[in-house]
């Protein structure tokens, strides 16, 4: 009759080819429409929640230990950093009435010229709490989330430069994409003289590299390269880079820059997520670049000549 | 006294569900502790671990479909693509039933043997979607496949001392 099947005295599903196939298929699928669109987001928002808890829990023996030892430090010590905390103070309060002077020396200035006035940038302090776990991309969690308005693309600095952007924001954290990521760019000007370029990350946890910048270019070690602004993300004049090593190899067209990250972009537990991004006049459409490419290129030139002098 | 040779003979408790949940979890959240620097680069995989041990030990209970569920958790922690890990623990899981017979018929030692190309297959998945999104490949990222083999025969000790049934100390 319909007796023909194999007797199977366990039943047990799928074969695992059968579902090795399946989970694989399934696992691809994923990967490509995680890759090309942004559908998941909400997905990985709703399990970044559900395991959030227990990514504190992991954290927590390094804190636990951090706060015991700070038991142990004894009054000398204290009494020490006390005053070395004093010194820095005083020296910064001296360099701060500078800089209030010159600010509004800057803005007077600006305000004759009719330029936009630079505007100070609300931060917000965040705690590290939880690391990468690959250590081909440097990323790391921090303690603020959506819920205190961080908001993807902000810049994410500690008390010497930049660390690095947010690059997604879930409710209570969210994740930092460092400096240092393998192409992970920042547009950037040299202090001395202004020169603009974009510096790379390298993967490397302290090196970062200046492609593209031509043997002639006037650069030295010892560079400070301070972010530029112009591309509308990252707030302007703050340090990220100095330049520790330069190639010149004339059977180059570029030379060989290695930079340093200024901020210590793996050693903080606490930064700063600076919230206000600079507002920009709006980008031309194409339409308008495209049909009259005389005045654009006019204006290019004449903006390169306001920079020379 | 189970004499040393008779490993087979061995009678060990069946792992209740609990029992295993509880051994991922614990391997979740190791995988999950903050490493650093050159620890990083070295750790080993503790997940992939427990799950081989309980798709080689128990197949008919853990496959790869628990494998895969555990790894998009993993994905979501480590902020990798929707499903790296679970591609990963997939073909780890399928290496694990489909030899499972084999392993357990060598010792610790052999069995390692045994244990490290399955965790070099799934590190290969992992490193080659990584190049196929990043476009290099992540050569030192194995070193955590070599760690995690040698880390097999401690952690089936471990596991296997913990599965075993309590001697009441009065008994005869």
């Amino acid at each position: 009759m319909d007796d023909t099947r194999s007797l199977r005295f366990f039943n047990r599903g799928p074969s695992p080819v059968a579902r090795l196939v399946f989970f694989c298929a399934l696992s691809v699928l994923l990967l490509f429409v995680d890759a090309r669109y942004q559908y998941l987001e909400s997905t990985r928002k709703v399990i970044a929640v559900m395991i959030y808890p227990f990514q504190r829990l992991t954290a927590l023996p390094g804190e636990v230990v951090g706060r015991i030892s700070v038991y142990f430090e004894t009054q000398n010590q204290l009494l020490e950093n006390n005053a070395q905390l004093h010194q820095q103070h005083d020296l910064d309060a001296a360099q701060l009435t500078q800089m209030s002077a010159i600010q509004a020396e800057n803005a007077q200035l600006r305000t004759l010229q009719e330029l936009e006035q630079r505007v100070d940038y609300p931060m917000q302090m965040a705690e590290i709490v939880y690391v990468e776990r690959d250590i081909f991309k440097r990323k790391l969690f921090v303690n603020k989330g959506s819920q205190t308005k961080v908001l993807p693309g902000q810049v994410v600095v500690d008390d010497t430069g930049v660390v690095g952007q947010v690059t997604r924001v879930y409710p209570w954290i969210s994740e930092v994409t460092l400096v240092t990521d393998k192409d992970h760019a920042v547009p950037i000007q040299v202090l001395r003289n202004g020169l603009r370029a974009v510096v790379f990350g390298s993967g490397d946890i302290s090196e970062m590299s200046l492609r593209y910048m031509p043997v002639s270019a006037d650069l030295v070690e010892g560079d400070v390269l301070v972010t530029s602004g112009i591309d509308g993300i990252y707030p302007p004049n703050l340090p990220v880079a100095k330049i520790i090593k330069i190639e010149r190899d004339p059977a180059y067209p570029f030379s060989r820059i290695i930079c340093a990250p200024l901020a210590g972009v793996d050693r903080h537990r606490a930064l700063l997520i600076v919230s206000g991004l600079p507002k920009m006049p709006e980008l031309p459409t194409a339409s308008d670049a495209s049909s009259d490419p005389d005045r654009a290129g006019d204006h290019s030139k004449k903006k390169l000549r306001r920079r020379k002098p | 006294m189970i004499p040393s040779g008779a490993k087979d003979q061995e009678f060990l408790l069946p792992a209740s569900t609990s029992f295993i949940a509880f051994s991922l979890f614990v391997a979740v959240m190791l995988n999950w502790l903050p490493w650093h620097g050159w620890a990083l680069a070295l750790r080993p995989d503790f997940v992939a671990l427990v799950l081989l041990y309980w798709c080689t030990h128990k197949p008919h209970h853990v496959g790869i479909g628990i494998a895969w569920v555990v790894g998009i958790f993993a994905d979501v922690a480590d902020a990798s693509l929707f499903g790296q890990h679970a591609l990963a623990y997939s073909v780890l899981a399928f290496g694990g039933i489909v030899l499972h017979r084999r392993v357990q018929m060598f010792d610790l030692r052999q069995q390692s043997m045994h244990v490290f190309p399955m965790l070099l297959l799934a590190y290969a998945a992992y490193a080659a979607v990584h190049w196929q999104i990043r476009g290099y490949i992540a050569w030192e990222y194995f070193l955590g496949a070599v760690v995690s083999a040698l880390l097999w025969t401690p952690m089936t000790l471990l596991l296997q001392a913990l599965r075993r049934p309590h001697r009441d100390p009065n008994e005869l």
